[in-house]
């Protein structure tokens, strides 16, 4: 049975439709990209996806369940994402931040134990947070906030993980790090990443598969060779691009041409 | 020179701000040891508010009237007796109530509302508890038991809810002005619809107007205070049993529903108790103002913002609080007595605009 199964999901924010019969399956440990232009319902698919908002029409099921019938925690338990920012209106420290993706996973009033501390260690030490575990969030840079969320989804201990751009803010080292770790949980742990992304360089090197969305539906998807073509990002982003092959992956490489 | 430092201090931005700027880890035992701290301070300072009065009486007859009330053989004079065990230490049990009552107001709508401005006065939700009261009291609702205090509470949820629908139920794209905006739109309405009760009343019936607008402790009658205790308790408890999600409810509700919070049924849990805590207190001792801003906020500055010690202490210090405000507005014109609302509003104002101009919360 396939993790993720999206049938026919239709949602609109009042009159403005935002997604229109949006199908497809994902296996579990696959990474996928979701890209497409400004205002293609990226952030809603993922929302969908992960139960924050519901389908107007159609079912979205995880492990055959509609996300309508998952328990509240048992949902975050398994399908985290990590939004583009977070109001910081009260002073929390990034590691208290950090802590709070341990709320699934505890009942009641119960305070964080040692294993639960471990859990957020390694967290940050992968997000490479550490250095700043002890600093109120409000102060970090957006990269730092970015990467303090990024810990918070993985102290979720997910089987999902959805990111929302999150790579925006990351400077090059962080970018490649964060993508790099990406694959690497999802070869060790069989963590399936769903991400959204404006790079569509990023995209076709890191993803299995892409789901190109152009005004809420989907246009194309399928391997980075099916979707990441010339043809595709004309019609899609209505700009002249080069596609060639990456030379030392073999992947599709997309070149702006003016 | 005193300009000079005035200035830098505004300009210091957000790194300045005067949070602990060490970080500790929020643990149970962290909790215990705090609140047991701040537990021993309230009970010291409710010890001299009991010596301090218009009748002065020290701390050894104090001491001595307690041990004779426990069985003890110490000696204690019959009027001394009467005003410690008659007077004074039922007032200061209920000063401390309130003060917990309206700083766990302060906690849980700044927390939902995501505003380290909102507390029950500001947002009026206690000007809506007030006005139930008095029409309640007009209506002679008062000869069925708890028949105030429900209408108080009915009071204040129509003002929460009305506050609420005014500023865009918390959904967090409404810019913090509009919701403080909407809290004195409220409170002038509800000023004024008082007024105008008040005006229209018996004049036996009700004969202090300050009484409602300025929260005034001293006509607490006894009979009221045990159910309100109990009231009050339950609330703490229900609050702090949602403390871990206050926190993530702080970071947004999407986050929070994202989290694995059921947003929608710890939102409106906590309003309704929130709204029964502050409505029992207010029909019984009238508005009291800037208490839930003041506490929580003096609160974060020293303990950081994790809600599961942030309630114990704002209870604990808020009970403090009141108690020493009600104990100066009791001995600072003496013989006479200020209401207590007066020197809260004295503390709370100035401390409010210094909130607001410094942005830091």
């Amino acid at each position: 049975m396939a993790l993720l199964e999206a049938k026919e999901i239709g949602f609109s924010y009042g009159e403005k439709q935002i997604l229109t019969d949006v199908s497809f399956t994902l296996d579990s440990a696959q990474v996928t990209a979701v890209i497409g232009p400004n205002g293609s319902g990226k952030t809603t698919l993922l929302k969908i996806i992960n139960g924050t908002l519901f389908p107007a029409s159609g079912e979205m099921l995880i492990a055959g369940r509609k996300t309508q019938n998952w328990p509240r925690r048992e949902l975050a338990a398994t399908a985290a994402i990590v939004p583009q920012e977070t109001p910081a209106v009260f002073p929390f420290y990034a590691e208290e931040i950090v802590l709070m993706g341990r709320f699934p996973h505890l009942s009641g009033l119960r305070f964080e134990g040692d294993g639960d501390y471990r859990i957020v260690q390694e967290a940050m030490r992968q997000t490479d947070c550490l250095s700043f575990a002890a600093r109120r969030f409000a102060e970090l840079s957006a990269g730092e906030r970015q990467r303090v969320l990024i810990a918070r989804a993985l102290a979720q201990e997910p089987q999902v993980l959805l990111l929302d751009e999150s790579t925006a803010f990351l400077d090059l080292k962080h970018q490649v790090h964060f993508l790099n770790l990406l694959r690497q949980l999802n070869e060790t742990q069989k963590l399936t990443v769903i991400f959204v992304t404006h790079d569509i360089n990023l995209a076709a090197q890191y993803a299995d598969q892409i789901i190109m969305l152009e005004s809420g539906k989907i246009y194309a998807i399928g391997n980075s060779a099916e979707v990441i073509t010339a043809d595709n990002i004309k019609k899609v982003y209505e700009v002249e691009v080069l596609v060639d092959c990456n030379p030392q992956s073999g992947l599709p490489r997309m070149t702006i041409v003016k | 020179m005193l300009r000079n430092i005035f200035i830098k201090r505004i300009n210091s931005g957000k790194t300045q701000r005067g949070y602990p700027p060490i970080y500790r880890r929020v643990t149970s035992s962290r909790v215990l040891q705090i609140s047991a701290v701040l537990l021993i301070a309230f009970l010291l300072i409710g010890l001299a508010a009991l010596s301090f009065g218009s009748a002065r009486i020290d701390l050894t007859r104090v001491f001595g009237c307690l041990f004779h009330a426990m069985g003890g053989s110490q000696s204690c004079s019959p009027q001394d007796e009467l005003i410690l065990f008659s007077i004074r230490l039922p007032r200061i049990f209920f000063a401390a109530i309130t003060g917990a009552a309206l700083s766990l107001g302060g906690v849980v709508f700044q927390a939902i509302l995501r505003n380290p401005l909102a507390d029950p006065y500001v947002l009026g939700v206690s000007g809506g508890s007030a006005l139930g009261a008095i029409i309640g009291t007009l209506i002679g609702a008062g000869s069925f038991y708890l028949g105030i205090p429900l209408l108080a509470f009915l009071g204040a949820l129509i003002t929460v809810a009305l506050v609420f629908v005014i500023a865009g139920g918390g959904s967090g794209r409404i810019p913090d002005n509009y919701l403080l905006l909407a809290g004195v739109i409220v409170n002038a309405f509800f000023s004024a619809a008082i007024l105008f009760f008040l005006s229209l009343a018996d004049s036996m019936e009700l004969h202090s107007i300050t009484f409602w607008l300025m929260g005034d402790l001293a006509r607490v009658s006894g009979s009221g205070i045990i159910p309100a205790a109990f009231c009050v308790l339950v609330a703490f408890v229900m609050i702090y049993s949602q403390a871990r999600g206050l926190n993530l409810m702080v970071q947004g509700e999407e986050t929070a529903r994202q989290l694995g919070v059921m947003v929608e049924k710890t939102k409106y849990t906590l309003l309704i108790i929130t709204s029964l805590a502050t409505a029992v207190v207010v029909s019984l001792c009238g508005i009291i103002g800037f208490v839930g801003i003041i506490v929580p906020h003096m609160m974060r500055l020293l303990f950081g913002s994790d809600h599961r010690l942030l309630i114990c202490a704002s209870a604990l210090f808020g009970a403090t609080f009141l108690v020493v405000a009600d104990t100066i507005a009791r001995i600072i014109i003496a013989p006479a007595e200020l209401p207590v609302g007066v020197i809260t509003a004295l503390l709370g104002a100035p401390y409010f605009i210094f909130l607001l101009r410094r942005k830091a919360f």
